[in-house]
């Protein structure tokens, strides 16, 4: 049971928490919606909840919630550039389909 | 696959649904665009690779538009096709515009039949183009097109709206340009933002102590200081002032004007002076970290030029120049009626606010260091980005507050058959106050729920349900009669107050809701579209709860009437009666408006010689026992 961020994601999402001034690390979670059943849950963490599992990558606290962990077990978490945008990008290896844009997936 | 941000806790979008706001500086010399990304603001790279797009629009023979620095560079070559500067056009007529003779454009005057957008009188002024005539709000729009293009790039998808910054001096007519020139470029205005403000709220001074605070602005061509104060999380204008013909490009002519001397220089040729112009530009920059730096340059005729400045020489030669902004402060501050004692900080805006002589000068006006630890160029676009931000919705739950300075949805209260009386329309400013009188729908009614709700639509089930109360204590009395005033106040803080107050004993019921609570701006949007594609729908079900009310209300008086007074009434005039209120009952299961409404009348009409009769009654009854001269005395 991981969840693991690359060295590049670590450091944006340290670097974006020391520069908003709060935070104990970072959540990631899936709900049901979009186009193919879930969605991911990318958020700033200020507290670590009672059903919460943490992870730590990089220096980086990573915490999900146990409903969402048999979603995202095992994903890797990058960021990366593409043209002029950038951002952080799911490596999930329960994904079984997704749509288009890959904002929603199923498993 | 998508690439994604990370949000404030719980604000996580759906898929496709990403708010993306910008905020941009549209400015006379350089614009910018930036967003939040990641909760902190940042600039937007363009197509180039930088930040800063040169406000420069070249119009081509062959239709099309080039912008920013590749229109920049043809500037001299093809002058009166390269607008430079367009800002100082909008929204200004034909002789608002100065200096008309100095500049290389053929400005053309609207033909005053035209509608102008800024409602102008004579219109708003145009340049005739290779390209044809263009407005500055068409030039202006160009600007705004590409700033939206790199925008959407950079964040993967389209904007849901922007903030765009404007002087606080701008008049209607200049705003009105603006915003028009947002429309052109395909882009939704969720607000205008005044600069000195977006500056300060970049420093994150909305969230700082209650005050007054100075924005410094000197860019390129102009500067610009503006006095705000700070109270309840809202900046207000006290006072602006400035000069429009001061700015970074006056120091670099200073440095020009020492070179052409130390050399022994005479009039140079265009190609010339901008070379040295360069050069004292990058010499000032130089001098921003350094004490002294070398120029050396070679002309065209070959001459070499080689000279050390120094920054204490540069700042004899520019002293002049320092001083020249500070007249405007006082100005400012005598407007304001302030003092500089009173001034709790002062921010610095634009990229000629580096220069250490500025910064020093500044810090012995206003005896305190002045706020530079952001980059000035692009201060007023990260602030103007963080109010973006905030009215799209992607706030974190305890700062929503701040900016909520207009109800986003009407309020309202719920009367008889679930309708909607509303109180407080949408978009009303705060803080503000209504009030209505409610009466009692029953005889001897002595309580009255009040239920506050928000939205746009005609029944209650379909708006939100804010806070219910009771009001107790209402003397009995026929229904109708009694008056209970319903005041609902919403204050800065965007906190609503209700209350009811019986207005003859005086009773009183008070209840404290936060009307934004918990609605997204996705819901709000939501609201609105369903108010209006249910207009229709609304208006026949209002109309069919009305006649519902207005129904039952009659058969619960005519019940009373003949439980009261049915002996006044015959087998058969009662029977009449009876088969009515069956039929008016019955319709009271369709839904059709028209024929409750055709009920009513018939229940009316069968009762016109009953209620004769009560009438006759009820006057003997008064009568009785009394005499003429006693009715007469009173």
């Amino acid at each position: 049971m991981a969840i693991t961020l690359t060295e590049s994601a670590a450091r944006h999402v340290q670097n974006f928490i020391a520069k908003r001034g709060k935070g104990v690390g970072l959540r990631i979670g899936v709900r049901t919606s979009g186009c193919s059943g879930m969605a991911y849950k990318l958020e700033f963490a200020d507290e670590v909840g009672g059903d919460d599992l943490q992870f730590a990558s990089h220096g980086v606290t990573v915490l999900v919630d146990q409903k969402s962990l048999p979603y995202v077990d095992g994903m890797e978490l990058d960021y990366t550039r593409e043209g002029l945008n950038e951002g952080f990008k799911f490596n999930n290896p329960n994904v079984k389909n997704q749509c288009g844009c890959g904002e929603s997936f199923g498993v | 696959m998508a690439l994604l941000q990370i949000s404030e806790p719980g604000l996580s979008t759906l898929p496709h649904q990403h708010r993306l706001a910008v905020g941009i500086d549209l400015g006379t010399t350089n614009s910018l665009v930036a967003t939040v990304r990641n909760g902190i603001s940042v600039v937007l790279n363009n197509e180039s690779g930088g930040t800063i797009l040169p406000s420069v629009v070249r119009y081509l023979a062959d239709g099309s538009v080039v912008v920013g620095e590749a229109a920049q560079a043809m500037q001299n070559e093809d002058a009166a096709n390269t607008i430079v500067s367009v800002k100082r056009f909008m929204g200004r007529g034909l002789k608002d515009v100065g200096e008309i003779n100095r500049l290389p454009y053929r400005f053309v005057g609207a033909p005053s039949s035209s509608v102008t957008p800024g409602g102008l009188p004579g219109g708003m002024v145009q340049i005739r183009t290779v390209a044809g005539v263009k407005s500055p709000v068409e030039v202006s729009a160009e600007i705004l097109r590409v700033l939206r293009n790199s925008a959407e790039a950079a964040l993967g998808g389209e904007l849901v709206g922007a903030v765009i910054t404007v002087p606080a001096y701008f008049d209607d007519a200049q705003r009105q340009a603006t915003k028009d020139a947002a429309r052109l470029a395909g882009l939704n205005v969720l607000r205008l933002l005044n600069e000195p403000t977006a500056a300060a709220i970049a420093y994150g001074l909305d969230n700082a102590a209650e005050g007054v605070y100075a924005v410094y602005d000197l860019g390129g061509g102009t500067f610009d200081i503006s006095i705000l104060r700070l109270s309840r999380g809202v900046f207000e204008v006290l006072s602006t002032n400035g000069d429009s013909a001061l700015g970074g490009d006056d120091f670099d002519q200073r440095i020009h004007c020492w070179l052409l001397e130390k050399n022994h220089l005479s009039a140079l040729g265009p190609r010339d002076t901008r070379l040295l112009l360069t050069h004292a530009r990058a010499a000032k920059e130089q001098l921003t970290d350094h004490v002294e730096t070398h120029i050396t340059a070679m002309l065209s005729t070959g001459e070499v030029i080689d000279n050390v400045l120094t920054r204490s020489e540069f700042h004899a030669m520019s002293q002049n120049l320092v001083q020249r902004t500070l007249q405007p402060l006082r100005r400012a501050l005598r407007d304001a009626k302030l003092d500089v004692a009173d001034i709790k900080g002062v921010v610095m805006v634009g990229g000629a606010t580096r220069m250490p002589q500025i910064k020093h000068a500044v810090k012995e006006f206003f005896g305190q260091m002045p706020l530079t630890n952001l980059d000035p160029d692009k201060v007023v676009a990260l602030g103007a980005a963080i109010q973006a931000n905030l009215l799209a919705g992607n706030r974190s739950g305890d700062d929503d507050w701040l900016l909520l300075d207009v109800i986003p949805l009407s309020l309202g209260i719920e009367t008889m058959g679930g309708l909607v009386e509303k109180i407080i329309p949408r978009n009303s400013t705060i803080p503000t106050a209504r009030a209505q009188e409610f009466t009692t729908f029953k005889d001897g009614q002595t309580a009255m729920s009040i239920h506050v709700v928000q939205g746009e639509r005609e029944l209650v089930s379909d708006c939100r349900s804010l806070a219910k109360f009771e009001l107790r204590g209402i003397p009995a009395m026929v229904a109708g009669a009694a008056r209970i005033r319903v005041t609902l106040q919403v204050d800065a803080d965007g906190l609503l107050n209700v209350s009811a107050r019986e207005m003859s004993n005086g009773v009183e019921a008070a209840i404290t809701v936060k009307p934004s609570y918990g609605l997204s701006d996705a819901e709000i949007t939501r609201m609105l579209q369903d108010s209006s594609q249910h207009a229709q729908d609304d208006m026949q079900a209002r109309a069919l709860r009305e006649q519902q009310t207005e129904a039952e209300q009659l058969l619960e008086a005519v019940q009373h009437a003949l439980e009261q007074d049915g002996d006044l009434l015959d087998q058969a005039g009662r029977a009449r009666i009876e088969t009515q209120m069956a039929a008016l009952r019955h319709t009271l299961q369709l839904a059709d408006h028209l024929a409750i409404k055709r009920a009513i009348t018939a229940l009316n009409d069968a009762t016109v010689s009953f209620a004769q009769a009560r009438m006759d009654k009820s006057v003997a009854s008064v009568l009785a026992g009394k005499n003429i001269s006693e009715l007469e005395a009173k």
